[in-house]
């Protein structure tokens, strides 16, 4: 008896989708859907949903401990990381999409992650965990999980974008939803011990100044680090959102790179090791590397410059409300420091309005931003600009090409835009 | 070496350029936590090879031993010539192709360093069965990569000691992120908030492609 509410939900629950679907098929237009809307009330005008009994309110439900490890509305289904299967290989090394156009405030809950992985997820044995740091240091120093949680720690929120996001639209509008544009971006508070600190217990040697960072996943994944980098601001951080972190956010134990490209932000961190120069290993010279124009490439493109998308309307949600009052929601970031302000266009980046930013405001964080106004039905082409704490605007996607051309694959923070339709149904689209 | 010379040069810049000093952290004892690594460990784990040589282990290999290794290992993923099957990455060929509208960026189109490469097949390949070659057959497959990249002759033998003579074709065509002076000057100011521009017109469409997954 004490579940049947979450059965009876099971088997009734609508899929976003369909409904989101059949919303605009339904005389093809929202206004169409909003007359269907008002057919549901009874013939005396009274809303059943009001007037009629639920179940929800006239039985019990679902006691204390039924989830001991609680569990999005069974209604919430549908908010779900997804992948792109044409786009990798194997599951294993590849890549799914944080569903930004679902979520708002700043934080990305855990289970909504983006997750990209080069040999899988490593299922880590906590008392097996040991982090190891040698090389060009006084000594060479092992650490379990638990020596680590005897260093200070400390708290911060921060944005981890895979440099590949967005990559998929250098050519042009390719795909047709926010999170598959823009969802290579999670925001977590981020539980951990400075690496400075780290560094320092082993006692870094006078000509150190690079550090290899390694992963203990079957890709043995490899970064080369700054020093200077290292002793700024780097974490090696043990909880996400105040648990520990998911396992395939490196649990137990990653590497956190504020504002830096996120392949380097090693997952299952197993070693640091310290040395004088760069390693040049594979993920910082085949990828990760900036292919220009003609045909030379940047490398150690590491800071990801500011970038802000429209998540809401966008294709996965379009505008269902018809004309009258709506809501633009967002999100923008920076790896230089903070978003002083968004600007959003509603014609395609010929007149520009200031957008309200909303909720903590944070070094190397995502942002959030709102702009309300009152839809006349007609199209709109939607898109926003971020300008960072360091002056820098984010540019149109052709100026980034005029510089880079259209290989680069990385790094691309340009300006989106989405069309809406008078019907409310939103495009990924691209304009002069 | 001048590839020696050239690696700490790149470095250099980088840490120029942010006013980097070195003594300014050498430690002392701060916690008392964690512990001294044994020998044995170090060895167990550190095996990573550097651009410069540091790391590369004893050993040497053929091409012609690395050729039974590929075909038994490597070509159902990566093609018998290294051209790629299906989605995997190709390992030879692309020459030229880098400033072509589809670039094709193999070891020997693209890869800087033949170091990475050997460092990158010793942690992770055979895919999904790792760290499993010898020092001896990751000479040889790294041999055959080199043969199939026509960088070696067919009765080549790659060692530790002659490992950095073999230096990339692409080896020079990398350079420091220049954003700071290419974009960031160019990105910056006040923007426009009024009649930016004469009008808009749409020259891309995602829907036309419809490449995106169902999201039901
Ligand atoms: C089951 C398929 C498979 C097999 C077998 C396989 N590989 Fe791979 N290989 C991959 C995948 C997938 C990647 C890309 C992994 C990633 O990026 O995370 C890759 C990447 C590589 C790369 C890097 C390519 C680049 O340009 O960055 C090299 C080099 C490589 N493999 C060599 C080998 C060798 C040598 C063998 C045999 C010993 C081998 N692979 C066997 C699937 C395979």
């Amino acid at each position: 008896m004490d579940l049947e509410n979450i059965k009876y939900f099971k088997g009734k629950k609508p899929t976003r989708r369909k409904f989101l679907r059949g919303a605009l098929l339904a005389g093809g237009s929202v206004a169409a859907s909003s007359v269907a809307a008002t057919h549901a009330l009874a013939s005396s005008g009274a809303d059943p949903a009001i007037v009629d009994k639920q179940p929800w309110d006239t039985r019990f439900g679902a006691g204390v401990d039924a989830a001991p490890y609680g569990l999005p509305s069974p209604y919430e289904v549908a908010v779900q990381r997804r992948n792109v299967p044409w786009l990798t290989a194997d599951t294993v090394s590849s890549i799914n999409f944080t569903p930004l156009h679902q979520l708002d405030g700043i934080i990305t809950p855990n289970g909504l992650c983006f997750e990209r992985h080069h040999s899988g997820v490593a299922e880590i044995d906590p008392a097996k965990y040991r982090l190891m740091i040698n090389g060009l240091v006084e000594r060479e120093l092992v650490f379990t999980l638990e020596d680590l949680m005897r260093f200070p720690r400390e708290n911060h929120v921060y944005f981890l974008e895979c440099v590949a996001n967005s990559g998929m639209e250098w050519n042009g509008a390719q795909m047709n939803g926010v999170q598959f544009t823009h969802g290579m971006i999670h925001n977590v508070m981020y539980t951990g011990v400075p690496l400075r600190l780290i560094l320092e217990e082993a006692g870094i040697k006078t000509n150190a100044s690079w550090l290899l960072v390694e992963g203990a996943d079957a890709a043995g994944m490899t970064r080369s680090l700054p020093m200077e980098k290292a002793l700024d601001d780097c974490l090696v951080a043990f909880k996400m959102n105040g648990e520990a972190l998911r396992a395939e956010q490196g649990y137990p134990v990653r590497l956190v790179v504020p504002g830096w490209e996120g392949n380097m932000w090693i997952k299952w961190l197993r070693r640091i090791e310290v040395g004088d120069r760069p390693w040049h290993h594979r993920e910082e010279t085949s990828r990760y590397t900036d292919l220009m124009a003609d045909g030379r490439a940047r490398r150690f493109t590491w800071e990801l410059d500011a970038k802000s998308v429209i998540t809401n309307p966008s294709p996965q949600a379009p505008l269902t409300h018809g004309r009258g009052q709506t809501v633009l929601n967002g999100v923008a970031w920076s790896g230089r420091g903070t978003i002083a302000r968004v600007d959003v266009s509603l014609d395609g980046g010929i007149n520009w309005h200031t957008a309200r930013l909303s909720g903590p405001s944070l070094d190397k964080s995502m942002h959030r931003f709102y702009f309300e106004f009152d839809w006349d039905g007609s199209d709109l082409l939607l898109q926003s600009r971020a300008i960072d704490s360091t002056g820098y605007v984010q540019p149109t996607k052709d100026a980034l090409r005029a510089i880079r051309g259209k290989n680069s694959v990385y790094h691309n923070n340009g300006i989106q835009t989405w069309l809406v339709n008078p019907d409310g149904g939103v495009e990924n689209v691209e304009v002069s | 070496m001048t590839r020696l010379a050239r690696v700490s040069f790149a470095f250099l810049g980088v840490v120029a350029g942010t006013g980097f000093v070195a003594g300014a952290y050498a430690g002392s004892a701060g916690y008392g936590l964690g512990r001294l690594a044994h020998g044995e460990e170090i060895a167990a784990w550190n095996t990573d090879v550097r651009a410069d040589g540091q790391g590369l282990p004893a050993g040497s290999g053929s091409v012609l031993r690395g050729e039974e290794i590929y075909f038994e290992s490597c070509a159902s993923c990566h093609g018998d010539f290294g051209e790629a099957v299906g989605r995997f990455p190709a390992l030879a060929g692309g020459e030229g192709s880098l400033s072509d509208e589809d670039p094709v960026k193999t070891v020997g189109s693209y890869w800087p360093y033949l170091t990475g490469v050997f460092d990158y097949i010793g942690r992770t390949m055979p895919y999904g069965d790792a760290r499993s070659f010898s020092s001896d057959d990751l000479y040889a497959i790294t041999a055959y990569i080199l043969y199939l990249n026509d960088l070696v002759d067919e009765d080549y033998m790659l060692s530790a000691q002659n490992f950095l003579e073999n230096s990339l074709p692409n080896e020079g065509n990398f350079f420091l992120d220049d954003r700071a002076i290419t974009e960031l000057p160019l990105f910056s100011g006040e923007p426009c908030m009024r009649a930016c521009k004469e009008g808009v017109e749409i020259t891309s469409r995602a829907e036309l492609l419809d490449i995106t997954p169902g999201t039901n």
